[in-house]
């Protein structure tokens, strides 16, 4: 591969899970209770495809990484002041709702909007990279939706590993059912891939790294173009929480085996 | 009509709990994106490695083991380690790091405060060597102790610091030195050989350390005084750790008695030296070197314990409000299954003392970096003009400064006249001269530090003790989530190393009574008294009669006399300096309190991401704000009436007494507590603060229901 790769990470901000996340409905449509005080996290998946961007980019001299963020403004800079730690990348911003509450369509065009306008980026060498679905919605369909707008045909979702061959073919695990795996290959960029876990440690945490960060972030942040998505231009007609159930009954003396045998009965429904 | 204050906005509820875009708003580092990320980077070691070596007993054991070792690197790569050096050295934070060594402090203790301890005990080894140390000495010794960088063939500096000794001998109260230095050889026109003879008593960091700044006394007639030396473990002689202390507390630090017998170069000695008459003079003796170190680094061991009360809160909540929850009875949606303990009026309104204090707490420590942070290069100014001007020794310097004192007091009368009717030229010349600046940060700086140190631990640990005793019994074991039985008994090491509470009161004994100060406080008063108008909610009213009351009774004590006739504000009086000591700290810690709300309140309002938020924060901190303010007037209410009446003579009981003391009909002899001159406008005083403690009931219910309302996170953040 010449020159490197152009590796764009799509990544956003989803509530710390650790939070009470618990639907309401506000004057613009369906949100979380507090929804703009809780503290987040960045997208798990999506953390996972750019600490993978971020070591490809090591790898391969002549790549850079970019970081493509639509989510709302002061709480990407919070945001950044973890993940701006972790490894060096460019930060792209489109100020918007980051919430569950919006559409993979409009999301996907705002991105792409964002993306087209990078500068200096080389289409032929990019390889799109984002989470396989995001904790704050899970649909999984943004990546696929951006990457045929963007004209990319190489498509690859729950990824775990991806290898450069000597050739410079791009050699890629994607998770399938029973915990297999399906093994391609393609040429090359430009290719998109929706990455699962991976299989990098998260990074630790070095103020050094953020310090060099935040000279491209601040400015990426004060030029942020705002977009509208989600609750405005989208009609819900229900939103709930799948319910949890808790049924607890005291026994004794009951052998382990009958226990076991009553839970796989109620998994089973 | 009669008119009420505001008394809360029903609307402006506590919505969640408060996140790091308020603390850094309250805290003053919003602007501060490395301060900012150092704060995430030691909160994910905290709740990460540290938390998970607590969870799994290591704690437990006292020998410095593989497990706790590793935490080293844990501090290295995230930032810890470097945090204190400079950008030349290789750090990455350039000017004064009070504040970002404080944030560090406040994070790991939220977990541990022995982790905080033990990172923080790295920089107390280097920091007589950052005080006072020689250039050459400063960039040697602060280089080598940023970790190892890959290709780098060395080995990273490990310091401890070492003064306190066995008994008989020096305890941090700077006292007799058992520690020795001689001259082991001196060869002419090359330099001096020495050789120290030291024992230490409780050394943190010992069962690593690999280099030892230690304090000694001269055992020979051509050294002159004490002083303080660097000791390097590869040094010829003795290097022994000695055995790890037996510490019931911070076992995430290292801790032994080690003995030192080393051969070290004079080079060695801290701020270099001099030869006189054949005699080595040293720039420093080890009393100041250890009074410009400790000076800094108490601030941040008050902050731990700031941190463990403020991280106690959310635990409990969960605790209180899950207290009956799975059981028969109760069913979800019932007030007992949402609210377990929450239903009850005490188990509430004891969490919001807890809260109360650790805001204080948090506020002053915090105040009290920043001061230092605004300080330190104002110190380092004026050390080159007093040189520039020929001010050379401690006593020039002290006249030199007390010919600058009227300026001083100069500077804060036009700050108290209104814009436009004073002198706007001189008042700017004042402004910008730094000895009148650097006397004015001193003045308080002196007060600050041991302020917080005392108050923070010592009252700190007291209201621990409610904590853990709001968690029932779960609160006195090692599993109980927030650790907060640990940090309970941590409490104690953090109100005794580094000076134990005595020696924070005597040193506020003086220094609170110089006249710098004093001037300062009466602007304080005043200040309080506008925000009473707009922001009563505070208890500013409450605050700022309890400062008059205490700055008039100082007043009083130190012009007094006992009922035997002695002076009743003297050095060892320690009955009378000690308890006003004590009542100051409260008034200083509810005043920054109030200060970090009204910031909130104003730079709250510029971040859209505080919109949703900012009422309930607001008028829940300033509801503790009051909380707090009340409690401090109480405490300055009691020690001073006490004080006040409790030296003067106990006349005999007549009937008079009895008829003053059962409600009857008194006459002026029947009220012999009176008798004393000038007690009559104590008691006006007095009455008047306590009057206005009106109000401070309902903001205590206030702020108890809302903690029965927050919402709060499903479970802890750690261990993680
Ligand atoms: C875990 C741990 C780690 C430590 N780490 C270090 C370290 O790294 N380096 C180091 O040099 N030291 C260290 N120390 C020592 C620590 O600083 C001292 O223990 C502390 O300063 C108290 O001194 P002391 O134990 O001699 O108490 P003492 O001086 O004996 O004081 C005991 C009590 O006597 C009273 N008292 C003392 N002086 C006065 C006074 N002037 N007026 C009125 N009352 C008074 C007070 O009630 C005081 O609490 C550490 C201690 C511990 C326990």
């Amino acid at each position: 591969m010449s020159g490197g790769f152009h590796i764009v990470v799509c990544g956003s901000l989803v509530p710390d899970p650790l939070q009470t996340l618990e639907p309401v409905q506000g004057p613009n449509g369906p949100g979380l209770k507090n929804e703009g005080m809780l503290p987040s996290v960045l997208d798990p998946w999506a953390g996972h495809s750019l600490f993978e961007a971020a070591n490809l980019a090591k790898q391969v001299p002549g790549s850079k990484v970019w970081l493509v963020s639509l989510g709302p403004k002061p709480k990407l800079q919070q945001l950044m002041m973890t993940v701006a730690q972790k490894v060096p990348f460019e930060l792209v911003v489109v100020d918007g709702n980051a919430g569950g509450f919006t559409e993979s369509m409009e999301v996907a065009a705002a991105l792409a909007g964002a993306i087209n306008a990078i500068q200096g980026l080389d289409p032929s060498r990019l390889l799109l990279f984002g989470g396989c679905a995001s904790a704050s919605r899970d649909a999984g369909a943004t990546m696929q939706i951006l990457g045929e707008m963007l004209g990319i045909d190489e498509m690859f979702l729950g990824v775990d590993e991806l290898k450069v061959q000597a050739d410079g073919g791009l050699h890629v695990l994607e998770r399938i059912e029973g915990g297999k795996y399906l093994a391609s290959v393609c040429a090359g960029p430009p290719a998109m891939l929706g990455w699962a876990t991976g299989n990098l440690p998260e990074p630790p945490n070095n103020p050094q790294v953020g310090m060099l960060n935040m000279r491209g972030i601040m400015p990426a942040l004060q030029r942020a173009q705002a977009v509208k998505v989600g609750a405005g231009t989208l009609q819900f007609d229900a939103v709930q929480v799948p319910t949890q159930r808790r049924e607890t009954r005291v026994v004794k003396d009951v052998p382990v085996e009958e226990i076991a045998q009553e839970i796989v009965e109620w998994l089973k429904g | 009509m009669s008119q009420h204050a505001d008394t809360g906005n029903a609307e402006a509820n506590l919505k969640t709990l408060p996140g790091d875009d308020v603390r850094q708003i309250m805290w003053r580092f919003a602007d501060r994106f490395d301060l900012q990320m150092l704060v995430q980077s030691a909160r994910e070691v905290a709740r990460g490695p540290v938390a998970r070596l607590v969870a799994e007993g290591q704690r437990n054991t006292h020998e410095w083991t593989e497990e706790k070792n590793a935490l080293l690197a844990a501090y290295d790569q995230a930032g810890i380690t470097t945090a204190f050096m400079e950008p030349e050295q290789g750090g990455f934070i350039a000017g004064p790091k009070n504040l970002a060594l404080a944030l560090i402090a406040f994070e790991l203790a939220w977990v541990d405060g022995g982790a905080a301890t033990g990172s923080l005990a790295g920089n107390l080894g280097l920091s007589p060597i950052h005080e006072k140390g020689t250039d050459e000495q400063k960039n040697h010794y602060m280089s080598l102790a940023v970790p190892v960088q890959p290709g780098e063939e060395r080995e990273t500096l490990r310091p401890a610091f070492c003064l306190t000794e066995p008994l008989p001998y020096v305890g941090v109260d700077t006292g007799v030195l058992s520690g020795k230095v001689k001259i082991k050889e001196w060869r002419e026109g090359e330099e001096p050989v020495l050789h120290v003879e030291k024992r230490g008593r409780f050394i943190t960091n010992m069962g690593f350390a690999n280099v030892v700044t230690a304090a000694v006394d001269s055992d020979d007639p051509r050294i002159k005084g004490s002083c303080m030396v660097i000791l390097e473990e590869t040094d010829p002689g003795v290097w022994d750790r000695g055995a790890p202390t037996k510490k019931m507390v911070h076992q995430l630090s290292s801790t032994s008695d080690p003995v030192f017998s080393l051969t070290i170069p004079a080079s060695r000695i801290i701020g270099g030296y001099t030869v006189e008459d054949g005699v080595i003079v040293p720039a420093f003796n080890h009393s100041q070197i250890i009074e410009s170190v400790f000076r800094r680094t108490r601030v941040t061991v008050g902050l731990m314990s700031s941190a463990k009360l403020l991280s106690a809160v959310e635990p409990i909540i969960r605790y209180q409000r899950g207290r009956f929850r799975g059981g028969s009875s109760g069913a979800p949606g019932s007030p007992r299954f949402d609210l377990g303990l929450q239903q009850k009026e005490d188990s509430i309104q004891r969490l919001v003392d807890v809260w109360a204090t650790g805001e204080a707490s948090a506020s002053l420590g915090f105040a009290a970096a920043r001061v230092f942070d605004e300080f330190d290069p104002l110190e380092a100014q004026k050390d080159s003009i007093l040189a520039a001007a020929g001010v050379e020794g401690p006593r020039a310097a002290l006249r030199y400064f007390k010919s600058k004192q009227e300026e001083a007091m100069a500077f804060l009368r036009l700050t108290r006249q209104p814009a436009g009717e004073r002198d706007e030229a001189r008042l700017e010349d004042l402004r910008s001269d730094v000895i009148v600046q650097y006397m004015l940060g001193e003045a308080v700086a002196n007060v600050v530090c041991p302020a917080c140190k005392l108050w923070n631990t010592g009252h700190g640990v007291n209201v621990m003790r409610e904590a853990v005793s709001l968690m029932g019994g779960y609160g006195i074991t090692e599993d109980c989530p927030g650790f907060l039985g640990q940090k309970w008994m941590d409490g104690q090491l953090e109100a005794t190393y580094e000076g134990p509470e005595a020696v924070q009161r005597r040193q506020l004994s003086v220094t609170m009574t110089h006249d710098l100060f004093l001037a300062q406080f009466e602007g304080w008063i005043a200040e309080l008294r506008e925000i009473a108008k707009t922001h009563p909610q505070t208890g500013a009213c409450a605050l700022s009669n309890a400062m008059e009351l205490w700055q008039w009774v100082l007043n009083h004590l130190l012009g007094a006399k006992d009922a035997d006739g002695k002076r009743l504000y003297a050095g060892a009086r320690q009955g009378v300096t000690f308890p006003m000591a004590d009542a100051l700290c409260w008034l200083l810690a509810a005043y920054y309190q109030i200060q970090d709300v009204l910031e909130l309140e104003v730079k709250g309002a510029e971040n859209p991401a505080l919109a949703d938020g900012l009422p309930g924060f607001v008028s829940f901190f300033q509801d503790l704000c009051h909380v707090q303010s009340a409690a401090a007037a109480g405490e300055v209410g009691r020690v001073c009436t006490e004080l006040v009446f409790g030296y003067t003579a106990q006349p005999l009981w007549s009937d008079s007494c009895h008829q003053c003391c059962s409600g009857g009909q008194a006459t002026a002899e029947g009220r012999p507590c009176l008798a004393e001159d000038g007690l009559q406008d104590y008691l006006a005083l007095r009455t008047r603060m306590d009057s206005c403690l009106c109000g401070t009931r309902m903001a205590k219910d206030r702020a108890a229901a809302a903690l029965a309302q927050v919402m709060i996170p499903e479970a802890l953040d750690y261990p993680r």
